[in-house]
């Protein structure tokens, strides 16, 4: 009797370890169907029209994207602007003043702001802005700008986080302010991991689409001013996607591709990058 | 100086003298300037959140104002003729599948920690810890395309059908098969955010005492028992971060806009049927919304979510915060 309980044990060892692997299996099988569909579906839409032309009217032969990664790449260096100083400082206020219940609040806020939707952070900056700009590029930057914040603030404090009391106290026994030790030694020491962790933000906010819909709409042409609407990749794949004209969606397909390349590529540099460092 | 003196009382002059001097000292004082203003920059994260919550219920005043809590118990969305609406359909398809997304991710999601944390050799499990995290970058847009072209159609010819042969007698397994729908959204939510649970589970996990685990091991349990009594001792924290996906789950837009087939409907006739969520509403409609009303009416829409969304996830950190507390407190000791 004692033997069998036994082998029951052991076989549902067995039976779950098996299980657990397949668990791993169906989790990563999806997004590596999505890379490998991305990868060849996207390939299709490469050429140079591609990279030159813009976005095609209705009936046009093929067109291209270019006007889009030149919107996107602005209304990503807007955001930028906007959300990585307010990060950065945040991040500071956070690892080097941090010790307070104060903090604690607002590392809590922080997480709370990360957890909202990206599409009623649209909504806020719509109800905000668009009064005064219409649908605009400034709108949708300062979206993303918001939703920058709180990834950024999170990396710094952690940046910071990493060098050690005794580089503070040894600078502060040389008479240096602390205001000084911090923004002259403490950042020039954590600069590549700040750096990562604007660049993981940036990867972040370039793939946001829904935003970008609420505040700017959809736009065909080139950048025509901060108060106009400009073009943008992530919104070109749900534009195109359920198109009925094939060169729309093959379109949509190579915009997709491009964002992935972008998207892994930052976060793959990053990840090497920060691996060196420790 | 002196003259100055003989004009003015004396107590008076002292305590302007102190506080001029006082105020100087304090524009000299680097480090206190730059504690202040970093912790108003530091500070703006709420006075955002705030902004948020107040620009939100000022756009949906009228909304509330025209309908009342009809909104929330209405099942008419009529922007058209009527110019009358309701969101409970909205409210129910999003709770639905991010129900469906919660009941798919979570056992895979807790395999996922589990292999990770547990299973694996250091080695292997640093790089699909990697993974993991990588892929969950990839944009919802992207999931979206992709659910379009590959997910529906393969569910659609190759699940689907199965499903409604062994279990069509259930009535949710019973009705036209369109490919996109109800379980088709909560299926491609589920596969985004695996990725967010699981790095969540792997955290807390790694963070049980060894001391513990060694415990458990001592008496002849096997691997199986050992994981089981971990997973109960993190009971708190698995909730936490299940309600974290969850809270990710309904915010979610673009790829369940492009999959559940969008159709206003008070209850879709099966699992396979076409329906509507909030988000999947506000990203279709905000652009055409002509009057003042139906923005009103959208970004009502967009509150009732904020506020879900906003319960679900301050409950999940409250949780996850707590539970963390307590294991490494445990760890201290």
């Amino acid at each position: 009797m004692k033997m069998t309980t036994q082998k029951i044990r052991k076989i549902k060892d067995i039976v779950m370890h098996f299980m657990i692997y397949l668990t791993l299996l169906i989790a990563i099988l999806p997004p590596f169907s999505v890379m490998f569909e991305v990868i060849k579906r996207g390939f299709m839409a490469i050429d140079l029209d591609f990279f030159i032309k813009t976005t095609p009217t209705v009936g046009e032969a093929k067109g291209g994207i270019a006007n889009a990664i030149q919107g996107t790449l602005i209304t990503i260096g807007l955001a930028s602007l906007i959300g990585v100083p307010i990060g950065v400082i945040s991040g500071i206020f956070l690892s080097e003043y941090g010790e307070n219940k104060f903090s604690t609040i607002i590392r809590f806020f922080n997480e709370v702001l990360n957890g909202v939707p990206s599409i009623i952070i649209g909504i806020f900056s719509y109800t905000l802005i668009s009064p005064i700009t219409g649908f605009s590029l400034i709108s949708a930057s300062f979206a993303l700008a918001i939703i920058m914040i709180p990834i950024v603030t999170r990396t710094t404090e952690e940046a910071l986080k990493l060098i050690p009391t005794m580089i503070r106290e040894a600078a502060i026994a040389l008479g240096i302010p602390r205001w000084k030790t911090i923004l002259h030694i403490v950042l020039k020491g954590a600069k590549k991991s700040i750096i990562t962790g604007i660049l993981l933000a940036i990867a972040r906010i370039s793939g946001e689409s829904a935003p970008i819909l609420v505040t700017m709409g959809y736009w065909r042409w080139w950048f025509h001013g901060l108060n106009r609407p400009v073009a943008n990749l992530a919104l070109n794949i749900f534009l195109f996607a359920n198109s009925p004209f094939e060169n729309w969606v093959i379109l949509a397909w190579g915009s997709a591709l491009i964002l992935i390349l972008m998207i892994l590529g930052i976060n793959i540099i990053t990840r090497m990058l920060m691996r060196g460092s420790f | 100086m002196k003259n100055l003196k003989e004009k003015i009382p004396s107590s008076i002059f002292y305590y302007l003298k102190s506080r001029i001097s006082s105020l100087f000292k304090l524009s000299l004082n680097g480090d206190y300037i730059f504690k202040i203003f970093s912790g108003l920059i530091a500070s703006s994260t709420i006075l955002i959140l705030g902004l948020i919550i107040y620009e939100l219920i000022l756009g949906s005043t009228l909304s509330m104002e025209t309908f009342g809590l009809r909104f929330i118990v209405g099942v008419e969305w009529d922007p058209a003729i009527k110019r009358s609406f309701g969101a409970l359909p909205l409210i129910l398809g999003t709770l639905t599948t991010s129900a469906i997304a919660l009941l798919i991710s979570l056992p895979i999601s807790l395999g996922v920690a589990l292999a990770l944390s547990e299973y694996m050799p250091k080695k292997l499990s640093y790089f699909f810890s990697f993974l993991v995290e990588l892929l969950a970058a990839v944009p919802s847009v992207v999931y979206g395309i992709w659910g379009v072209y590959v997910l529906i159609p393969f569910l659609r010819d190759h699940v689907y059908s199965t499903l409604q042969i062994t279990l069509g007698f259930i009535p949710l397994f019973s009705g036209p098969i369109y490919g996109g729908g109800v379980l088709t959204g909560g299926i491609l939510l589920a596969i985004m955010i695996i990725p967010i649970i699981s790095s969540v589970l792997r955290d807390l996990f790694s963070l049980v005492p060894s001391s513990i685990k060694e415990a458990i091991i001592s008496l002849g349990a096997t691997k199986w028992e050992t994981v089981k009594m971990m997973m109960s001792y993190t009971r708190s924290g698995i909730l936490g971060a299940t309600m974290l996906g969850l809270g990710r789950a309904i915010g979610e837009t673009m790829a369940i806009t492009m999959v559940i087939g969008n159709k206003f409907k008070v209850f879709p006739s099966s699992l396979f049927d076409s329906w509507y969520t909030m988000s999947a509403i506000i990203a279709n409609e905000f652009l055409e919304a002509t009057y003042d009303l139906y923005i009103s009416a959208l970004i009502n829409v967009g509150l009732i979510l904020l506020l879900i969304n906003l319960t679900i996830v301050i409950l999940a950190r409250l949780i996850i915060w707590r539970s963390l507390r307590i294991v490494r407190g445990i760890m201290r000791e």
